[in-house]
């Protein structure tokens, strides 16, 4: 009888176990197999295993590379793994490998998860430069849980903080100046249209396709005017006629801007083959009426205005309803843009939400220097320095920049009034300069 | 389209190929000169130093010196990005060791000093401490030892990194993070170190 009675537990457990390796290695969902919370940066791909897991190997360095190699070039990482290759570094190796991402940053660990994901104690920078005050006697009494969090020092990306870029914008400069936002010239990356502009009765949609209202829409659009017709994306390449194109025609001409949308949190599900990512996944509060929407192109661009106006504010307050997106009504930057919209203000004098967080980047491609907006919105997020150079400084001295972006209050009032506090950094730097 | 004529120079040089490619196969070999396949840790570290020394040595004088301070048309910095600059000679030595070692673990190299702009560059195993003494007392003549570090074991070698171009010793004299500011030229500032991977 006990025999029986083992016999059928040892059976339900093997179908259990065979079950569910079926269901890892051939489900869609995958979360029952989740060690642990995933980090806010992964956790909308937490159930695409692969795209950072190999069978049996755990993580593929390769895999966190795939996503943050390039930005984590542009941003002349400060702690590169090229930078501890050197022999002489085995024993520190040993203890801590910093050439492997996973060493600073494991996954599905929330209980050790710190910010930007680091799972080490937070006083880690202690275990090189644990001697800093002997070159740097203004660091005395510092704490070093502070490096990284006092609005000083990033472990990778410091081009806005290091000594020398401090001297040299710390000056004496006026703490804020007019916005004048790079126009954009990068919105074609395909082949160029010689079509002149077109007008309603260039619609070349079927009978049965062709509603006043998105003809009226097109035709007062920017892709009327650069000559891109309704079959350019409603038949291209002499495809069947489709009242709703794939979301990826798109980049057809927006390769940039697409690319940049699939690397962000509004498009990375879409990178690895998943649903598109939808307000109601989202950990930041979100309007109630917005959580269904599922993001796309079309969800902040209109397809047929495609007003770019409406995709730099209306389009992010219409989901974010977090407290920072609800105090930019009211805050100095929403008076330049009322201004700009108007026409009181002169071009690309205002401060939209995508004005920091999609900003205008020049890039050169092919030997042409392009701006385009730069459609991952995380890019320039965390640490939020990273905004100093290219956003904060458009308009704003670096010292003001900095205090600014290390101010949580002044950051929630989507900085509405000065900072409160003042980062010593600049002034640090300035005193070793004139009494090294 | 280059026609090639045979002249008596290209003859020579012909010849020339010839010869080198002869004694590179199969020429007589001498007690003293290891046959290939058969270099000895030394002999390799010694030869990676004379391209390194030659190659920093032109950079230093040929485009640093020359285009910064003889003929003025752009500045090396330290911050060659951002001021749209030449980088300064260290730092193209240091990057083209990192990028050496992200393709082999077979031999490494590195700038160390006992008065380093960059503290993370002080000497830093026995090797290396007792390497840059023996160099600072006699710069013509390498140290080598054996090492081992982590789990494996080296052929180290370092040599004298002497100031070859004032602007080497202008930039260390002047920088606030040099705790050095009377380098001449001739100096040596500090070494070069080579490693040989010796484990599999």
């Amino acid at each position: 009888m006990r025999r029986n009675r083992l016999a059928f537990v040892w059976t339900v457990a093997t179908v259990a176990a065979g079950l569910c390796l079926i269901a890892y290695f051939f489900g869609r969902d995958r979360r029952l197999f989740l060690p642990g919370e995933t980090t806010s940066g992964h956790y909308q791909i937490e159930r695409a295993c692969d795209a950072c897991h190999a069978p049996f190997q755990g993580i593929r360095q390769d895999a966190c590379l795939a996503c943050h190699q390039a930005d984590l070039q542009a941003a002349e990482d400060s702690h590169g793994p090229e930078k501890f290759n050197d022999p002489r570094y085995a024993e520190d190796l040993a203890r801590l490998d910093a050439r492997q991402c996973i060493a600073c940053h494991a996954e599905h660990r929330p209980e050790i998860t710190g910010a930007m994901g680091v799972t080490l104690p937070e006083d880690f920078c202690r275990s090189c430069h644990g001697d800093v005050t002997e070159e740097r006697p203004t660091h005395e009494g510092m704490a070093f849980d502070s490096c990284g969090s006092a609005g000083c020092h990033n472990y990778h990306d410091n081009r806005a903080l290091y000594e020398d870029f401090l001297v040299r914008h710390g000056e004496a400069q006026p703490a804020t100046v007019a916005a004048a936002w790079p126009q954009r010239n990068a919105w074609i990356s395909g082949e160029t249209r010689d079509a002149g502009p077109l007008g309603a009765g260039d619609a070349d949609s079927p009978p049965a396709s062709s509603r006043p209202d998105l003809i009226a829409a097109w035709a007062n659009s920017a892709h009327a005017a650069g000559g891109v017709a309704c079959s350019d994306c409603h038949a291209a390449a002499d495809a069947p006629w489709s009242d709703r194109p794939p979301r990826a025609m798109c980049s057809a001409c927006h390769e940039l801007e697409y690319q940049g949308f699939t690397e962000g949190k509004h498009g990375m599900r879409l990178a690895v083959d998943l649903d598109p990512m939808s307000p109601a996944m989202a950990r930041l509060p979100m309007h109630p009426e917005a959580l269904n929407e599922t993001l796309d192109c079309g969800t902040c661009h209109d397809v047929h205005t495609v007003n770019v106006r409406e995709a730099a504010v209306d389009a992010c307050l219409s989901c974010h309803a977090d407290e920072h997106s609800a105090a930019y009504a009211d805050s100095p930057h929403a008076r330049l843009w009322e201004r700009e919209m108007s026409g009181e203000g002169d071009k690309g004098s205002g401060v939209s939400c995508a004005s920091c967080h999609l900003p205008r980047e020049e890039r050169r491609i092919a030997g042409d220097l392009r701006i385009a907006v730069q459609h991952n919105q995380n890019e320039n997020l965390r640490p939020n320095e990273k905004m100093i150079r290219e956003v904060c400084m458009t308009c704003h001295s670096l010292a003001l920049s900095i205090d600014a972006l290390a101010d949580k209050e002044n950051i929630r009032t989507n900085f509405f009034g000065m900072p409160s506090g003042h980062v010593q950094s600049i002034d640090m730097a300035l005193t070793r300069t004139e009494h090294p | 389209m280059i026609r090639l004529r045979s002249t008596p120079c290209l003859r020579l040089i012909a010849a020339g190929i010839f010869a080198i490619g002869l004694a590179c196969c199969g020429g007589p070999s001498t007690s003293d000169q290891p046959e290939a396949g058969n270099i000895s840790p030394q002999i390799m570290a010694d030869a990676l130093h004379a391209v390194l020394e030659s190659d920093r040595t032109v950079y230093a004088r040929q485009v640093v010196h020359r285009l910064q301070d003889q003929e003025e048309v752009i500045l090396a910095s330290e911050h060659w990005q951002d001021e749209k600059a030449l980088p300064l000679p260290a730092q193209m030595f240091r990057m083209g060791a990192e990028m050496v070692a992200n393709k082999t673990d077979a031999f490494s190299y590195a700038l160390i000093s006992k008065w380093p702009v960059n503290k993370q560059n002080e000497p830093g195993t026995e090797a290396e401490i007792a390497g840059l003494d023996s160099v600072a007392n006699n710069p013509s003549a390498a140290f080598y030892a054996r090492e081992s570090l982590g789990d494996a074991e080296y052929f180290t070698a370092v040599y004298a990194d002497i100031a070859v171009s004032p602007a080497c010793i202008a930039c260390h004299n002047a920088h606030k993070d040099s705790p050095r500011d009377d380098f001449e030229l001739g100096d040596a500032m500090g070494g070069v170190v080579i490693r040989i991977l010796l484990t599999e």
